[in-house]
């Protein structure tokens, strides 16, 4: 039999919020919560873990960084070196602080470039791609959660929900 | 849930707004059809944009002797005006990352407009180094490619690149921040849209967005991350344009003050743009319930602690100059302020310093009007302080047989022109197409700052429930469709 889920609607974050713990409460599993703007601790509330991509920004820095010295030492450096208004470039120590606007530049465009390319990949966004929020409402003032539902548990669970203040209860196919 | 917010803040959106309430406030402008004033105000920028391609197109294929420039002064309005947009574009990300590090609450109905501000007003900054060059079309050798390739490498000692990969990486970045925010607001006019044609257009922009929780989350995360990276990021666009003037060893280009002086010039002017900007786009799209006096107050007061800030550089300048000893300094100084440019300087002064000065009063600081003609003034000084730094500096250099005076050409002021109706071409078609508010975010805090929850609050209770009465559908049966 194809697994099926409960979709509940909601009109306000705080009922939503209330749904959310009581159906966590009774040991239900939440699938997905659609929302039209981020709800404060809603994520803790589902249970979500944190998200790394935090970390993964402050490696794609680290990358930019080296990539920055790396490319400034052989171009400036080993490759050409010049003698500048008097100033040689022979030894990268000595020339590095004019290549610190640059080494700052290339840091903060590997972090955020990387990091929201991980993001939409991650999230599964780019172009063409199609919506997956199942009501069109859900981008305007609708709240809506997925719970996986059974044979079994579906009548306690529509209870469950009804009385958690759903203004909407669907069964779906997963 | 709680939602308080202290009683003594002044709201933030007016009115009896609910969720669905501003999810079509913000839609109209996009959904509903341009008026004759929009239609009036984009021929105009059309027609100054077309003018300033026109003066584009004749200063390459004739060469840069179009233009004023002479032996003496061999930068001016090109520069002046590429240092102009540049500050210009300091407040769109200055109020979306530092604001939001700072947690004020205000930025969310003006960042969008802020950063689409930016990013239109850095295109035009960007424009001019590239026309400067004589020859566009090898514009791509400021990038470091090997040197077999064209002459030499790069010279990364050098600020004018610095200044590439500064405003390069400003740019993508600023573009990148935006747009991220941009594809919930896209989802929720894809998914009101009724034409398919719309549809699918909004549907690629919004990048498939659904609102998963989870998305939601990494959200939020990109947005205090991008922040954080784009905050020292605007703080250094503004002090590596500065190092263009200060590493030079010109008389008035060579101070150490340069940098955080630019910045703060920056966000001045920036800030005003954006008074300029949402003073006018409250009225004529309806947005004055989100777009508050308030909000215009404190925009006011950035605008006067930053002039302050100006002023303050202006005369510690004019103190180092006396007190350096060096005379060809102090000549600079003396020359800009009483030599034949004393005009542009003391236009400067009365512009960024005494105007800014009337926002002490909280009568003018509140006054729309005033406020609207401040913004103006404040963006003229701002230009004045540019054509001062830049041409007063060079004019009367070390040579007095040199000495020379600047008339800009009409090319010269048509590319000035045509740059601000191409500002305004982009700014009005995303004012009719983009949701100008960034409204997934702002229904985030309706109920913390919007007035109808307040007053429930002042009411009822700080614990008061704050949603609205619902009617639930009769409650479904699903044991057929378990029974098939």
């Amino acid at each position: 039999m194809a697994s099926k889920v409960l979709q509940a609607i909601y009109t306000d974050d705080d009922i939503l919020m209330e749904a959310v713990k009581s159906v966590r409460a009774n040991k239900y599993h939440i699938e997905e919560v659609y929302t039209p703007f981020p709800v404060h601790g809603l994520d803790k509330a589902m249970g979500l873990k944190e998200t790394r991509l935090a970390i993964t920004a402050f490696l794609y820095g680290i990358v930019g960084l080296v990539v920055a010295t790396a490319m400034m030492n052989f171009i400036m450096i080993e490759d050409w070196p010049q003698n500048i208004g008097g100033k040689p470039s022979f030894s990268f120590i000595e020339n590095m602080p004019s290549f610190v606007p640059i080494m700052f530049e290339l840091t903060v465009f590997f972090a955020a470039h990387l990091m929201v390319i991980t993001f939409y990949m991650r999230s599964k966004l780019w172009p063409f791609k199609k919506a997956e929020n199942p009501d069109l409402r859900t981008t305007d003032d609708r709240f809506l959660m997925e719970i996986s539902v059974n044979e079994k548990n579906h009548k306690e669970l529509t209870d469950l929900v009804y009385n958690s203040g759903a203004t909407e209860i669907k069964l779906k196919d997963n | 849930m709680s939602h308080y917010e202290a009683p003594i803040r002044k709201p933030l959106i007016t009115g009896d707004k609910s969720y669905h309430d501003v999810t079509l406030d913000v839609v109209r402008p996009v959904e509903g059809k341009a008026n004759k004033s929009w239609w009036i105000v984009f021929s105009i920028s059309l027609i100054a944009f077309l003018w300033g391609l026109g003066c584009i197109i004749y200063t390459v294929s004739t060469g840069i002797g179009t233009w004023g420039l002479n032996k003496t002064i061999g930068w001016a309005w090109d520069i002046t005006n590429f240092v102009w947009w540049v500050g210009i574009g300091h407040a769109g990300t200055l109020i979306s990352a530092v604001l939001l590090l700072f947690r004020q609450k205000w930025r969310m109905s003006i960042n969008r407009s802020a950063e689409a501000m930016t990013i239109f007003a850095v295109v035009q900054a960007g424009l001019f180094p590239i026309i400067h060059m004589g020859r566009p079309w090898l514009a791509y050798w400021v990038l470091p490619i090997p040197n077999q390739f064209g002459s030499l490498w790069v010279n990364f000692n050098s600020p004018l690149l610095w200044d590439v990969f500064a405003i390069s990486t400003y740019l993508s970045v600023s573009l990148v921040f935006w747009w991220t925010g941009l594809l919930p607001d896209f989802a929720m006019i894809r998914d009101r849209a009724v034409k398919p044609f719309q549809k699918k257009i909004y549907g690629i922009l919004s990048f498939g967005w659904s609102g998963r929780a989870k998305d939601w989350q990494r959200f939020e995360e990109i947005h205090l991350v991008l922040a954080g990276l784009a905050t020292p990021l605007v703080l250094s666009v503004h002090t590596i344009v500065s190092f263009d003037f200060a590493t030079s060893v010109i008389p008035g280009w060579h101070t150490t003050i340069f940098p955080p002086y630019f910045v703060a010039g920056a966000i001045f002017s920036g800030f005003a743009m954006v008074n300029t900007l949402l003073i006018t786009m409250r009225k004529v799209s309806s947005l004055e319930a989100y777009i508050t006096h308030q909000h215009i107050e404190l925009m006011n007061i950035v605008i006067m602690i930053t002039g302050s800030i100006v002023g303050v550089a202006y005369i510690t300048e004019l103190f180092m100059a006396w007190y350096s000893g060096v005379e060809y300094e102090q000549f600079a100084f003396l020359n800009r302020a009483t030599g034949p440019y004393w005009w542009a300087y003391w236009s400067m002064m009365t512009c960024n310093v005494i105007s800014p000065q009337f926002m002490w009063f909280p009568k003018l600081r509140r006054s729309i009007m005033f406020s609207f003609f401040i913004s103006i003034v404040v963006n003229i000084g701002m230009w004045f302080e540019r054509f001062v730094i830049i041409a007063t500096s060079l004019h009367r250099d070390y040579m007095p047989s040199a000495w020379t005076m600047f008339s800009p050409t009409y090319v010269d002021i048509g590319i000035f022109v045509g740059t601000i109706g191409f500002f305004f071409v982009l700014f009005l078609l995303y004012a009719r197409t983009f949701p100008v508010i960034a409204q997934a975010e702002l229904k985030s805090i309706l109920k913390s700052s919007g007035e109808k929850y307040k007053k429930i609050r002042a009411e009822k209770g700080d614990d008061a429930p704050l949603h609205d009465p619902y009617k639930q559908e009769a409650k479904p049966d699903f044991t057929n469709e378990f029974n098939k």
